[in-house]
Order: structure tokens, then sequence, then C-alpha cells
């Protein structure tokens, strides 16, 4: 044994926004500093943000974490004794046990922060790649039972079966097909993909591969959003990596089968997450949404079969496939199998990344992991599932986190994005945001989604100065009708969903002077 | 610049228009001409696509792009007031440039940063939970 002492420090976005950086460059200089040994790892992140920067260092083969660590705490942390000595006020005891994350039911993201993202050797001993040992083992119809077999639906928002998609595609004759990876993660309360990408990067590489082979596509893209340049440089290194090591290429692990990957960075449309808008982005064109059908399964990219699945559904497909449909689908409540990435964002004071089987309650997850609000008050306010979703009053807290659940009360899941509010909260501001936005995002393609969200705003603004209430609101309630009924796609159709909760559920909101 | 590069790859226009930018920092309106016949679209076609996303802009920019996020879960941490704080700090509303041509300030929805909001990207760099103070003191130390 050498006397080296490994010290991890994660690169993830998030913990470099709270000074992760200055904390490992501290380290560096506080080592030299007393000529002591030590190897600076950068990790990714686990997700438990609310304790980034965290710091581990290895000691008897377990990880010891210290944490929230700031870059004036380095120099205290070693005159007591560290890396040796373990005795520290932010000293948070071995990493494993830290209850926040041991209570989690980690599939996904089981590797997340525990190793440096683009060391191939770690993702291998951690037991990456097995998922592809084994599907290349396999012939394609087999492995799309297997997904098919493990309940996994999409975990983009639509959560639509993956395997009924990838059988779609698999059955369409054409020379040529593609995967695409849809990484443009737009909603507001979620960074599961970005998370991943910048921890993980090879899980996506192997899950679309996976995917390739299913489907018989030889040709991979990410669509990764542009306000995301960490995990672009990542996912090309990665990329690098794996094409150097024959998992990617002309001949992945010597089975004379294709597949290759290239990153195609968006610009700025919260509608390219939207798969035909995306689609339409990548051939190069403005991101209008298209009709439907054609399913992009059958008319896709440059009008070729596609597989379009989010970030989260093509690393999911490297569990199922490793571990076995049967073990992926034992987790999970009702119609929603396997695991569920919730992420809790916003007024929250242990904010993160939570994985954990569907069915758990939105009270567990806000209250339990998140711990309340960051600001000390009452909760006020909860969104669920993206700008587009739901606002959740206290009554409702209750539900269970499944799809089906959601759907019942009028709300959705989405990506698993779950911003929190506390009681100071403007709901009439809130409502009117989801227009503006609406307005700001919307493709322009149809009228309702184009010039519907201009008259919600117009509308609300006449309830804030007491201007023909009654006939507002029932003005609204039409446009909210129109919207729904009348759009093309989830744009327009769904901005209604954030308007009518804060409206049904929060009406003292609507009554000016609302605030003190 | 090498147009040839990507009129040869797949979809192409948008890996272009990202490279014209980082390396003239806006997209000239005179440029959109030899982009059109380098890629084979028209003119119009450019110029559509330009202007649909937000990331692209004709008009030349500060040195620094600053974008705070508007979206949920910085609101939820009050995102509005520190908004209103950097507007009067820099003198200018979202879409513009200061006069010294130092900084563009553009509003942006989402970062990925939401567990530690109000998040602030300055060039390539995103800032966790900043406030008033915060945001002076990182633009005192730029
Ligand atoms: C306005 C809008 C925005 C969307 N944004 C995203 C996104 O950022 N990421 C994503 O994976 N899916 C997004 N979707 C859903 C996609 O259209 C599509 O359902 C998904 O990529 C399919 O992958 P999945 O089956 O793996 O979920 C969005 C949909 C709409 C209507
Ligand atoms: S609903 Fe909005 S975003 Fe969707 S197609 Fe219509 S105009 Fe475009």
């Amino acid at each position: 044994m050498s006397n080296v002492s490994r010290i991890f420090i994660p690169s993830d976005t998030t913990a470099c926004a709270l000074g992760a950086d200055a904390v490992a460059d501290e380290v560096d200089v506080q080592a030299r500093l007393r000529k002591l040994d030590v190897e600076i790892v950068r990790s990714g992140s686990r997700g438990a943000y609310w304790l980034e920067p965290l710091l581990e260092v290895e000691t008897d083969g377990a990880r010891v974490a210290f944490g929230p660590l700031a870059a004036t705490d380095v120099e205290g942390l070693f005159d007591a004794g560290f890396p040796g000595s373990c005795e520290h006020d932010l000293c948070l005891g071995k990493v494993t046990d830290i209850e926040w994350l041991a209570s989690q039911q980690r599939l996904t993201f089981a590797r997340a922060g525990v190793a440096d993202p683009l060391s191939l050797t770690a993702y291998k001993d951690q037991g990456g790649y097995a998922g592809l040992q084994k599907a290349l083992e396999m012939s394609a119809a087999d492995i799309v039972a297997a997904v098919t077999d493990s309940g996994l639906r999409g975990r983009g928002g639509a959560a639509f079966p993956t395997g009924i998609k990838w059988q779609t595609v698999l059955d369409e004759k054409a020379p040529q097909k593609y995967v695409v990876c849809n990484a443009d993660e737009g909603d507001s309360g979620t960074f599961a993909d970005r998370l991943l990408m910048e921890a993980d990067p090879f899980q996506l590489l192997e899950g679309m591969t996976i995917c390739g082979l299913a489907v018989g596509a030889t040709q991979g893209y990410i669509y990764l959003r542009s306000e995301y340049p960490k995990a672009l440089l990542v996912l090309n290194k990665a990329i690098a990596t794996a094409s150097e090591a024959g998992l990617l290429g002309d001949d992945i692990g010597a089975s004379g089968q294709s597949f290759h990957i290239q990153v195609r960075v968006g610009a700025g449309a919260y509608i390219c997450g939207e798969e035909t808008s995306l689609l339409e982005s990548l051939e190069g064109k403005r991101g209008l949404v298209r009709f439907k059908p054609p399913l992009p399964a059958i008319e896709g990219l440059f009008g070729k079969p596609t597989v379009v699945n989010n970030v989260l559904s093509l690393a999911a497909v490297t569990t199922v496939l490793a571990r076995g449909p049967e073990y992926y689908q034992q987790f999970g409540s009702g119609r929603s199998r396997g695991t569920l990435t919730v992420q809790l964002a916003g007024n929250i004071r242990c904010g993160g990344l939570v994985e954990i089987a569907f069915g758990a309650s939105l009270r567990e997850l806000v209250e339990g992991f998140g711990g309340g609000t960051a600001s000390g008050r009452p909760i006020g306010a909860i969104q669920v599932g993206g700008p587009l979703g739901a606002y959740l009053p206290a009554s409702q807290w209750d539900t269970p986190l499944d799809y089906e659940a959601l759907a019942g009360i009028g709300a959705m899941l989405g990506h698993g994005g779950i911003v929190v509010f506390d009681d100071s909260v403007d709901m009439q501001e809130q409502a009117r945001f989801a227009f503006e936005f609406c307005a700001l995002e919307s493709c322009g393609k149809c009228t309702p989604c184009r010039i519907g969200p201009v008259c919600g705003m117009e509308i609300i603004d006449n309830i804030e100065k007491n201007i023909d209430r009654e006939a507002s609101f029932e003005l609204l309630e039409d446009l909210c009708e129109t919207m729904d009924s009348g759009s093309l796609c989830a744009m327009g159709g769904l901005t209604p969903m954030p308007v009518r909760s804060a409206v049904e559920h929060f009406p003292a909101h609507f009554e000016r002077p609302a605030k003190d | 610049m090498a147009l040839q590069k990507f009129a040869h790859i797949a979809g192409g226009l948008l890996p272009l228009l990202h490279e014209v930018q980082a390396s003239l920092g806006h997209i000239p309106k005179d440029t959109v001409a030899a982009i059109a016949s380098g890629m084979g679209l028209s003119r119009a076609e450019v110029h559509g696509v330009i202007s649909f996303y937000h990331d692209f802009h004709d008009q030349p920019r500060g040195q620094t792009c600053i974008q705070v996020c508007r979206a949920e879960a910085c609101q939820a941490m009050g995102s509005r007031v520190l908004e209103q704080h950097v507007k009067a700090r820099l003198g200018i509303d979202y879409g513009g440039t200061t006069a010294d041509g130092r900084f563009s300030l553009e509003p942006v929805y989402c970062l990925g940063n939401c567990a530690c909001s109000p998040s602030v990207r300055i060039a390539d760099k995103v800032y966790a939970r900043v406030n008033a103070e915060r945001f002076d003191t990182l633009l005192e130390d730029l």
C-alpha cells in the first residue's frame, strides 16, 4: 500500500458554482506546504447539492466526507490533522452512511460522484459496459423485448413505453436509422440529465449503443442544450475514449457491428426539447414542431426511422440489460416501473438529486429528503414537472409520485423536477409567468399558442387591476380551454396547467391587494 | 472560414452558426449571403434560423455575457429582486450592452443549477446562490 491519500472533489457544474475549484486549489496548496503526498481526483457529483462542495478522502477502503466546504475551511482542516485524522466540525462520517444518500435506491445514479467521470477503467470496475456485453450476445428482438419487459417508460416527460418505441423502429425497413438522445433538459428545476452526463458519461454512450444494436441504427446524436458547456466537454472526451477503446466505431467490442455518436449543441430554444422540433433543429432548421403522424419512429431525422429518447431513459437501459428486466421492474408502483429521479429545487433546504422507486409521496420528498424550505418559512406551493406542470397546494402533497396518480389530480410528473416555493410566493405572478414563458418559447406554428399567452398576460393584468373581474376569469378559462384543445403540441397545450392550478388552488392570491 | 467543412455535415447550419458566433462574437448581417451560398440555402432560410434561436445575435455584444436565470426555481429564491439589482448595477436592460462595451445582459431560462438558486452565468461559468451583494463581488473580481 502506498501512503498517498486520494482526495475526491467534484468538478460538477453546481459543485463548481459553489466553489469546488477553489477548494481543490486550496487542498493542493495546503498539501504542498505540508509536504503531504495527496492525489486529487476531480469526480462527478453524487447530487447531494446541499452538501457541496463535498470533499471525500479514502481511508481504510472507506470514503470519509466533509462538507459543505469553503476554500477558507481547508487550512483549518489540514491543521486538524487531515487527511490522517478526520476530526473536524465539517466531517460527515462515511459518505455511504449519509442518510440522505443511503436511503435512496440508486440504479442509474449508483456511480455518480464516485470516480473520475472520464476513467473508462473506473466505469468498467463499477459494472459499466456489462449491459452492452449482454446486448452483443442477444438478437435485436431480444434486446427490445428486455426493454419492453422492464416496464421502462420515457423519462423525458411523456412517459411513453420505451420498448414499444424501439419495436416500431426495429420493424421499419430502412437503409439508415438514427438514435437521438434528447439532452435539451429545459425544465426549470431539473438537472438530472446534466448531472449524469457530467458524472457518468459512459453510461449514456452505452445506453445509446445498446439502442443502436436493438433497432439497427448506426448513427447516434446527442442534442445537448447550449447552457451545459461542461457536459459538452465531458461528452466529447468520453466519446473519444470509447472510440479508442473500440466501444464506439465500426467494430464495437469486436462484434463487427458499428455505432457512432456525435454531440450537437442547441441554441437556447426551450421548444427544441419537443422531439420533432428537436429533429428540425438537428437538421439545421428553425425548431418548428412537426405534425404527427408520421411518428419520428417512422419518419424521423432526415426522414429516417428514429428513436428519440431522454438521457435518463437511455441510461436506464444499461441497468435493464445488465441486471435483467425482472430486476428493474420490481421497483416502482402501479404502471410506473423502476426508479424515479426527483430533483429537489427552488426554495429547499436540502436540494439535490434523489433517485427512488416510484410511489413515495411528494411530502416525503420535500419534507423528508428536502427538509423544508431554505428560507425556513412554511412551504407555500410546489410546482411539479417543469414550467408546464401544476402548482400543488398542501392538500395534494400526499399524492404518490407516479405517472397515473399525478395525472389523476390534474398534474404531471414530467422530468421529475420539483420546485418548492415558500409562503411568500405570489401565485398570480406565477400564473402570469407561465403565459410569459409560453409567449417567449412558442415555436409560432399554431395560433392558440402564438397569440394565446399574450392575451393571457393581459387578462391577468386586468385581474390584477380589478378590471371586470368576473368576465376576466371567464375569459381566462375560455383561453385555457382553447389552448388546451387547439394547440399542436404540449407547449401550448399544457401552459394552462400551471395557470389553472394557480387559479383553482390559490384563489386568495388573485384578490388584490394580495401582497402585504 | 472553412464553410465547406460544414456543408458536408448533415444539418451543419447550427454548428456553423455557433462557430461564426464563437469567433466573431455575433453573426454579422453581411455574412448571411456567404453562409447561404456555402450551405446551398436561401438567405431567407439562414436569416430564419438565426432569428429563431435565442442564442444567435446579429448585433455585436459586450466582451462578456452575463445571464441571469429567470425561471421558476430561481424565482423561488428571489431572482426577481436580483434581476432588478443587476439591471440597475449595469445600467442596462435585458438585451443591452454597457456603454464601455464590457458587458451584455441576457435572460436565461434555467442553467440546471436549480438546487442552489439563484443562478447567474458569466461567460462559461455558473455561480450559485447569487444575491445582490455576491453579484457585486463577482463583477468587481472580473
Ligand atoms: C415543450 C416540450 C419540451 C420538451 N422538452 C424535453 C426535454 O428537454 N427533454 C426531454 O427528454 N424531453 C422533452 N420533451 C418530451 C419529448 O417531446 C419526448 O417526449 C421525449 O424526448 C421522448 O423521450 P422519452 O420517451 O425517453 O421520454 C418535451 C416536450 C415538449 C412538448
Ligand atoms: S403549441 Fe406552440 S410550440 Fe407547439 S406547435 Fe403550436 S405554436 Fe409551436
